[in-house]
């Protein structure tokens, strides 16, 4: 599986807001807190290493 | 002095006695507002042989482009009401937008129109002139006798109504007079005093944002496309910056000044040219047209409609202009209150469709609240983890498709589909989604004509590669039947996807009512019913 880079969530504005909501009302620990669990949780249902590998670099390496 | 508090662009409709101003008169409709919500609905009225008296306290059009962004529903709206083509010869087409962060560009965007629609996705033409265009109809609807009128320098100081009437105060320069109306619509902006002498709310979000406006006229190199930066890289750092080009040359730059702002100083004319000196190429010469300084909210009443009073534009909502959503849902709210109130008055439809007004465009005004809003947000972030992500999803559109439809610097505005509401009747075909019931009709090209054309302002039941059966109802009935040959393939890919044939029942706004592959008499009797809500 390769990382899919093309838009690929239904109606991405209102998944926005739901990301954003999320983060109500907490705290800057708080959230950088709830983002690594995100990462952890979005990770592990993605699975594949070369996958993951691949998004690993696409986040770090921007122009 | 009776109103007249700002100077004019155009003096449209100059103050004149007329007898009415010594007895009380009765009108059927009476429109508070002769903006182009007002004017249009009046004209729509009028058009359709329902008298329309269109109050302004003004005598024309206050300066200041304001609204620029016309979108396709609206010349549409424009073209069925005969101002369309002015509007088309006199404004600027734009389909590519470029967003840029700091100095980089993200991505751009092309509003990509589709072939075969007369009109395009947008025009550039300031407010002024689609004022002027509407009202020049008016002019024209008079002169061939039509019930229209329009008074300048009324101002409505009261207003009253019971079970039969609604009697509004009158101010004018030669002092007060009374009218009585069957209904009045109130199309008197953001700031309604209709809405004020009803005592009525208006609640929903504050922006405290300042955004400052500038039109300048110059001959400059910069294609005709819309250019927005986030975080553009001036020495004052503005959030946002927008470059825009409208008619005569003028570009409208905006710049995104924040929070807390000293107004006044803000509004100077060195302190403005300072910003436009160095967001301008070097040397540019330019003229300064109009300035301002605004906030915005998003924000609706909770019923359009009170017994004789309804409420269409500004004064029913407000958006944020992040995607164009403001004028161009008033001019929906017109479209879909003229037919109704019209049956209303014909004794063709009970007051129960005027409920249906309501229902339909707060749904729209939701939708547009909402998107207005997503945009505002993305634009001034609330909090530091929103302004994190915002700036990621900014960083990660240079290089990564997935981010760009996440950019958010406004949704334009596209018409609202009434879906799941009253006066639609369950879809029977299986036909692509976009002229589902309640969705508004998309135009396409025919051999020598538009779809559009011959869809005027009464119901029509539009029979494609199939026989239109004969319907007997008190409503008039258009019937436009299209044989195989005929369909061209626009028309196909909209209206028909894979089915062989149809029949749709569209209403007086051009909305899809019903749609079925055939259809007997009595279905499509039962589908005019429930469109107007006479079940």
């Amino acid at each position: 599986m390769t990382l899919t880079t093309t838009p690929n969530i239904p109606d991405p504005d209102s998944f926005y807001d739901e990301l954003l909501a999320t983060h109500q009302g907490l705290t800057k620990d708080q959230s950088d807190a709830l983002n690594a669990r995100l990462i952890l949780i979005l990770s592990n249902h993605i699975g594949d290493r070369d996958t993951l590998a691949a998004a690993l670099n696409a986040a770090r390496n921007v122009t | 002095m009776v109103g007249a508090t700002y100077a004019l662009a155009h003096k449209l409709y100059p103050y004149a006695p007329v007898p009415d101003q010594s007895r009380t008169a009765h009108h059927p409709v009476i429109i508070i507002g002769g903006g182009p919500i007002g004017v249009a609905t009046g004209l729509d009225l009028a058009q359709k042989g329902t008298p329309a008296l269109i109050l302004d306290d003004h005598d024309g059009v206050g300066q200041g482009s304001r609204a620029i962004c016309f979108a396709k529903r609206t010349l549409e709206i424009a073209d069925r009401l005969g101002a369309g083509q002015a509007m088309r010869d006199k404004g600027v087409v734009w389909n590519v937008g470029r967003v840029f962060h700091g100095d980089a560009q993200v991505f751009d965007f092309n509003l990509l129109p589709e072939d075969g629609h007369r009109n395009p996705a947008f025009i550039n033409l300031q407010q002024p002139y689609f004022e002027k265009f509407l009202v020049d109809q008016l002019r024209a609807a008079e002169a061939e006798g039509k019930p229209i009128e329009i008074r300048g320098r009324n101002v409505v100081t009261a207003l009253t109504q019971d079970a039969e009437k609604v009697t509004l105060t009158i101010d004018t320069p030669d002092g007060p007079y009374t009218a009585t109306a069957d209904y009045v619509i109130a199309c008197d902006g953001a700031r309604s005093p209709t809405r004020d002498m009803l005592g009525l709310s208006f609640d929903g979000r504050v922006f405290e944002d300042n955004f400052l406006i500038a039109d300048v006229k110059m001959t400059a190199p910069f294609p005709t496309e819309r250019w927005f930066w986030f975080e553009p890289p001036l020495s004052a750092k503005p959030q946002s910056a927008l470059l825009h080009k409208q008619p005569d040359d003028v570009w409208r730059i905006d710049f995104q000044l924040g929070w807390d702002i000293d107004r006044n100083a803000e509004l100077s004319e060195t302190k403005i040219r300072n910003r436009i000196d160095e967001f301008l190429p070097e040397d540019t010469q330019y003229e300064l047209v109009w300035t301002s300084i605004y906030t915005f909210q998003c924000r609706r009443m909770e019923q359009f409609r009170h017994q004789r009073v309804l409420f269409a534009g500004d004064s029913a909502h407000q958006v944020s202009p992040f995607g164009a959503r403001g004028a161009n849902s008033g001019m929906q709210d017109a479209d879909n209150l003229a037919w109704k109130l019209d049956l209303v008055l014909k004794g063709q439809a009970t007051e129960a469709l005027l409920d249906t007004y309501h229902e339909e465009r707060a749904h729209a005004a939701d939708e547009n609240i909402l998107n207005s809003t997503r945009a505002t947000d993305f634009l001034t972030p609330k909090s530091e983890i929103s302004k994190i992500f915002r700036n990621a999803v900014l960083t990660l559109a240079k290089g990564h498709p997935f981010a760009r439809p996440l950019v958010n610097s406004g949704r334009l505005s596209t018409p609202s589909t009434y879906d799941a509401l009253g006066l639609n009747t369950r879809d029977e075909l299986a036909g692509p989604s976009k002229t589902r019931p309640g969705s508004p009709c998309p135009d396409a090209q025919l051999a020598d004509s538009y779809l559009l054309d011959n869809l005027p302002g009464q119901f029509t039941l539009l029979a494609l590669n199939t026989e239109a059966p004969r319907v007997t109802h008190d409503l008039p009935l258009n019937i436009v039947t299209l044989s195989a040959g005929q369909i061209t393939t626009p028309l196909r890919e909209r209206y028909l996807g894979d089915a062989p044939h149809a029949l749709y029942l569209i209403r007086p706004d051009q909305h899809v009512a019903a749609r079925w592959p055939v259809a007997t008499p009595a279905q499509v009797t039962a589908a005019l019913n429930q469109a107007i809500a006479k079940t």
